[in-house]
């Protein structure tokens, strides 16, 4: 690699770090995409001279037909990208990044297969580090690959529910373990004529581990596993870089290798619950210590929209705490109508937004922000529940799990120790929902019947429509 | 130093720099930071375009064509996308 294009790859890493650190405040988020962008726009131009061995260089040797398939190639997901980016709904947002990130790490298992073959089957042979880095990325590339295709599945509402049998566990360690021996065979016998048949074998073997994995993980936790495999495509592409020797693969992979982990740990921990548990603890199955609904103290009470109108619009502190079922009822814009008008008034309004509220975190703060609500007026879990004593009205919009009071209270329950929206703690609650259905715990929430709670039974939409009506001709 | 070495060194300060930068990001923004984060690891079109150059046989080549067209979808369709979530988070007009 000539100096030039290391100092442009340099040039090229310093924008990503800088994007990322410019991502981290509301106000220069979008330049810092936008300068992670020109990063990688940078990294591109400057890869032009490396392209081709001596024998194939575009530099030397000019134009043959794989650079045209590479042009159309980069034009054909420059469509898919762009169609996909422009035309999902927000509420779709956490399938499209599943979806993106898959792709990626098929790219980075195709990488590694390709140079581990090319490399096999020529004299010079492959060095046991070589050898590592990209077996590292094709198992690594590959499960993230068919792992996302199921996480995107699970959250476009297909196989949401976990699925486990016995032995689960006992199944997928043995999996994983012919997967080791494969490739520590690859790495000792890299030139055995065999080689080619046990890399299959490997990669086949690593696309099942990666379905395997994720199947048995229920819908509610797929922002940890899209996290995961974020972070895993991460270290799959920095591998790759070590592989093909190219500075910019390595540094980028990794930034987002870590980052990714460490998000992965955040999100954990807002539940309370370690990785592994989620990983292997195939919690959204609704087994164990689920309590019936007769066993809970207290009635469902029901109430009006008008009614619920009337305890809004004379509250002076109204806190909203958004959910999946918001983002289901595309009701954002409802919710955003009704704090204006709400606001109008002089009540005070603020919006509660749970860690892990909705499919991923920050899931909600991007619906809302869609729906123009200023980001000054969402706060955090941690921030709101020391005032929720003084709050009036607490209107709970189809979120479910993260407002149960059972997290606090037994011991027994699966979601015990979770860090909840004290939404209990509200002088008067309304509990905005379709039906008594359970959210994806599969557990009963106490919340819907204590003395202060009123259950608004409907769709999300519907029923904010009708509260911002009422509201406007109280 | 050889220079596996010293890449190597560049590699664990990345592991580093990535904790450090994260670990300053407020909750809300945590979603574009995943898709964000995502687009960059679309990088891989490198590596798909430098096999694919480098690709002979019918089979390789497919592969390569492949890759290139996976990385390209994740790196454009990543930035598109996050810059779409992004373009809302706007303070309130007064």
């Amino acid at each position: 690699m000539s100096s030039s294009i290391a100092l442009t790859y340099i040039a090229a890493a310093v924008l990503f770090i800088l994007g990322i650190k410019f991502l981290s405040s509301p106000k220069t988020a979008r330049y810092g995409n936008l300068l992670a962008a020109f990063g990688m726009l940078v990294a591109l131009i400057a890869t032009v001279p490396l392209l081709g061995k001596e024998e194939t260089s575009l530099l030397k040797h000019g134009w043959s037909l794989n650079y045209t398939l590479m042009v159309v190639g980069i034009v054909i997901g420059l469509v898919i990208g762009a169609i996909g980016a422009y035309s999902v709904k927000m509420t779709a947002m956490p399938q499209m990044v599943a979806a993106f990130n898959g792709l990626g790490g098929g790219a980075a298992a195709l990488v590694a297969s390709l140079e581990f073959l090319r490399r096999a089957n020529s004299p010079e042979g492959i060095t046991t580090f070589f050898a590592i880095t990209m077996l590292f990325a094709t198992l690594i590339g590959s499960l993230s690959f068919s792992g996302s295709i199921i996480a995107f599945l699970k959250l476009e509402g297909h196989l949401e529910k976990p699925h486990t049998f016995p032995g689960q566990n006992v199944l997928n360690g043995l999996i994983l373990l012919v997967i080791l021996g494969l490739c520590g065979f690859l790495t000792v016998e890299s030139s055995n004529n065999h080689a080619t048949q046990a890399f299959i074998a490997m990669f086949v073997l690593a696309l099942v581990f990666g379905v395997a994995m994720v199947m048995p993980i229920g819908g509610a936790d797929m922002p940890v596993v899209i996290s995961l495999l974020n972070s895993f495509t991460g270290l799959a592409v920095a591998a790759d870089g070590f592989t093909i020797d190219n500075i910019s693969m390595i540094v980028a992979g990794t930034l987002v290798g870590s980052s990714g982990t460490l998000l992965t740990l955040l999100m954990c921990q807002a539940m309370n619950r370690p990785v592994t548990n989620v990983l292997f603890g195939a919690f959204g199955s609704g087994g164990g210590s689920k309590t019936a609904a007769g066993g809970i103290a207290g009635t469902v009470k029901p109430i009006q929209a008008d009614e619920a109108a009337v305890l809004l619009s004379y509250a002076s502190q109204v806190v909203i705490v958004p959910g999946y079922g918001m983002a289901v009822a595309q009701a954002q814009h409802s919710v955003r109508e009704l704090s204006d008008e709400l606001g109008k008034r002089g009540v005070e309004v603020r919006f509660a937004i749970h860690p892990v509220a909705g499919r991923m975190p920050g899931h909600m703060n991007v619906l809302l922000a869609e729906a123009n609500v200023p980001y000054d007026q969402l706060c955090e879990m941690e921030a709101i529940n020391p005032t929720m004593d003084r709050v009036d009205v607490c209107l709970v919009i189809g979120a479910n799990d993260v407002v149960n009071p059972a997290a606090r209270e037994e011991k027994t329950s699966p979601i015990y120790g979770m860090p909840i929206i004290e939404a209990d703690h509200a002088k008067t609650v309304i509990v905005m929902k379709r039906s008594m259905a359970t959210g994806f715990a599969g557990i009963e929430n106490h919340l819907f019947y204590k003395d202060n709670t009123r259950m608004l039974f409907g769709d999300a939409k519907a029923s904010l429509n009708a509260l911002v009506a009422a509201v406007k001709a109280s | 130093m050889s220079t596996e070495i010293l890449v190597f060194f560049v590699f664990v300060l990345s592991i580093f720099l990535g904790f450090e930068l994260i670990s300053r990001v407020p909750s809300m923004l945590h979603t574009p930071l995943m898709s964000g984060t995502n687009a960059i690891h679309g990088i891989i079109l490198l590596g798909g375009m430098l096999v694919l150059a480098d690709a002979h046989s019918p089979l390789t080549i497919a592969l390569g064509f492949v890759a290139v067209v996976f990385g390209s979808a994740n790196v454009f369709g990543g930035f598109m996308v996050t810059d779409r979530m992004l373009q809302m988070f706007k303070k309130k007009k007064k």
